[in-house]
């Protein structure tokens, strides 16, 4: 997985770094994955699917990074209005056809104010992306590590954990996150956007991480491990959990794109991302009112091939992963 | 049996107090003083106190919760003497904004809802099943690879762009349908039916998609069972085999889902309301955020919580009727 070149697997380095120096002694499945990541990642490259959807993955990402960079070759901030580009007789329709495109302005004009919305895209993109990505490090983090512990543990640790999953499940969660996020202040969006997207999210992963744990801490391997001393902690993060590993990436992979959405449909609403931050979301809510006379204002192609791209990936990663550990 | 529902009656309502203690925390630490709102400009100091007193807003945190709580089951009144104010029994406050019972809006805009909750489940039902069965007779066909390809892109559209492109196209451009409203369906069911069919789809579209993949994954999974093979081996033709065996385990998780997705429909609903401009459940608790109208919020958080705690214990009891093998812990 070395050359998963996304953010993505930062999160996951962190624990996963560990993983590649474990110990297993009758190690067969620990062995298969890791014999498996190789063969994972050359059967991914034949799939053209996934392939497209990494390569947009990729050049999204890259043009987040490169934000900065980009406005400024292209000349324009996503902050700063043109009056010459918008015609005020129109009601502020922009100035050519497809909706203002010109060699000023690559992707045309927001109607309206004028904004550059090649250098607008740009930016959302990043906050978009640092949104979801972020949102997804942190359930990661949470699911993982609360579902390893109520699966290992059980008992009055597990009952507490899943009771709590159990409530998180049953609550309302978009309206609740609508509501929250209208009531508290609006000064720091993107964390809280993070932070409430995350609460959220955890128990899917860890419902299914607790449920893995359950079955491999059956298994001879962490049975030898607990033989030789190992401390619970130890069997835990060096033992069971590079054996989640295929799981989990597969599984966050997935998240991804729920929350490039969830992000986008917040921001709709009015609670996500704060203007005049930019954010595909929020660019999409602005184009509602424009789109019967400036559909060229529609932004919406570059979202969805952006979540398109991480279900596809993350649809043929859940497959070539199952076929090898023959499922 | 009985001793299994109360269990999960009893869960279910410890579920529903939290989630009504966690909303009523977040916004009474966290929302500015609604007394002020209330007040609006010509205000005075004095006026602001008895807005709170009348409200009880000048009470303890758990005095106020005591107070909503038990004015959900039993009613309350509202400031003293004269000028009090009786709410009846599923009290759920008065908006700050309109001063009308937030139960009364509630009940009033549950049907415009209820219809496109019921008319979009309907539809992704009939569409999931169909093309997941379909998808899983054919497995490995360009039909089958064509529906996947299919549900990945219907799942990566966000529902409020479905919902624009469709109006885009059926409505401004091809002048097929008119903008949706809330028409009954009593007036006139052929405008009924084309006012609520865009509505229908986008909120129907995501779900089908995931029907149909969970529809093909479970047929195909049993297809390979044991007991399937047994069948095939006895010279039961494929038709009964199917019917007889293939079909119920394949499609109990369906059920399972089904319940909880409709159950949790008020989220969805709200998008798709607040796009098409319906005056549905979800468009007023929208519209309630935008003004910070905090017992409608609460209202329909409330409510959203109930359905899905209802639906849960809903799909636990017909889990155990249809699944034979969960009977036994019951």
């Amino acid at each position: 997985m070395t050359s998963f070149p996304t953010d993505l697997t930062t999160a996951q380095s962190v624990e996963a770094g560990t993983g590649d120096t474990s110990e297993a002694p009758a190690a067969p499945a620990a062995g298969a994955v890791r014999a498996g990541a190789g063969g994972t990642w050359s059967a991914l490259r034949r799939d053209a699917g996934a392939m497209l959807g990494l390569g947009y993955i990729v050049l999204v990402t890259l043009v987040a990074v490169a934000a900065p960079l980009l406005t400024s070759i292209s000349g324009w901030t996503p902050y700063a209005f043109d009056q010459t580009a918008i015609d005020p007789d129109l009601g502020g329709m922009p100035i050519g056809p497809w909706g203002g495109v010109s060699a000023e302005h690559w992707f045309g004009v927001e109607p309206g104010s004028g904004r550059d919305i090649f250098a607008r895209i740009v930016y959302g993109a990043r906050v978009s992306m640092s949104i979801a990505l972020s949102a997804t490090a942190l359930t990661t983090v949470l699911g993982v590590s609360l579902g390893l512990v109520a699966g290992y543990f059980g008992g009055r640790v597990d009952l507490v954990i899943s009771r709590v999953m159990d409530f998180l499940m049953a609550f309302p969660a978009l309206i609740f996150m609508i509501a929250v996020l209208s009531a508290l202040p609006a000064s720091n969006r993107s964390t809280l956007l993070v932070v409430v997207i995350s609460v959220f999210g955890w128990p899917y992963l860890a419902r299914i991480v607790r449920g893995q744990t359950m079955s491999l801490a059956q298994r001879e391997f962490v049975e030898a491990a607990r033989a030789a001393g190992a401390s619970g902690t130890r069997i835990v993060f060096r033992e069971i959990l590079p054996n989640l590993r295929s799981t989990i990436i597969v599984m966050s992979t997935l998240a991804v794109p729920g929350y490039i959405g969830t992000e986008a449909g917040l921001s709709f609403l009015g609670v996500g991302v704060v203007p005049p931050a930019p954010s595909w979301g929020q660019m999409i809510a602005a184009s509602v009112k424009w789109y019967a006379v400036d559909p060229a204002y529609f932004v919406f192609p570059g979202v969805l091939l952006l979540v398109l791209s991480f279900t596809v990936l993350g649809d043929r990663l859940r497959a070539v992963v199952d076929a090898q550990e023959g499922r | 049996m009985p001793r299994f529902l109360l269990t999960r009656v009893t869960s279910g309502v410890g579920v529903l107090l939290l989630v009504c203690l966690f909303t009523f925390l977040v916004f009474f630490a966290l929302s500015p003083d609604p007394a002020v709102q209330i007040c609006g400009k010509n205000c005075t100091p004095e006026v602001i106190d008895q807005i709170r007193g009348n409200l009880g807003l000048d009470q303890p945190f758990w005095a106020q919760f005591f107070h909503f709580a038990v004015g959900i089951f039993a009613g309350r009144t509202y400031g003293a003497g004269a000028g009090a104010i009786e709410c009846a029994a599923p009290c759920l406050g008065y908006s700050f904004q309109s001063s009308q019972a937030v139960w009364d809006m509630i009940v009033q805009r549950l049907p415009v809802s209820a219809t496109i909750a019921v008319g979009a489940a309907v539809l992704w039902l009939l569409a999931g099943l169909a093309g997941g069965l379909l998808s899983a007779v054919k497995e490995g066909t360009f039909l089958d690879r064509f529906t996947t390809g299919l549900t990945l892109t219907s799942m990566s559209i966000p529902n409020y762009v479905l919902a624009l492109v469709l109006q885009y196209v059926l409505v401004v451009k091809l002048q097929w349908l008119p903008f949706p409203q809330a028409v009954a369906f009593a007036d006139d069911p052929g405008r009924w039916f084309a006012n609520f069919v865009m509505p229908w789809i986008v909120l129907a579209v995501g779900y089908a998609a995931a029907y149909t993949r969970l529809t093909r994954a479970n047929v195909l999974d049993v297809l390979h069972e044991n007991y399937v093979r047994t069948a095939y081996a006895k010279g039961l033709p494929q038709a009964l085999v199917w019917r007889r065996h293939a079909l119920r385990p394949a499609l109990t998780p369906v059920v399972t889902i089904f319940g909880m997705d409709f159950a949790g429909l008020l989220g969805g609903a709200l998008i798709t309301e607040t796009v098409f401009g319906i005056n549905g459940v979800g468009k007023m608790a929208a519209d309630s955020i935008a003004r910070n109208d905090q017992p409608v919020i609460m209202g329909v958080t409330l409510l959203a919580g109930f359905l899905v705690v209802v639906g849960n214990i809903v799909v636990d009891v017909v889990y155990t009727a249809i699944d034979p093998r969960v009977r036994v812990n019951a």
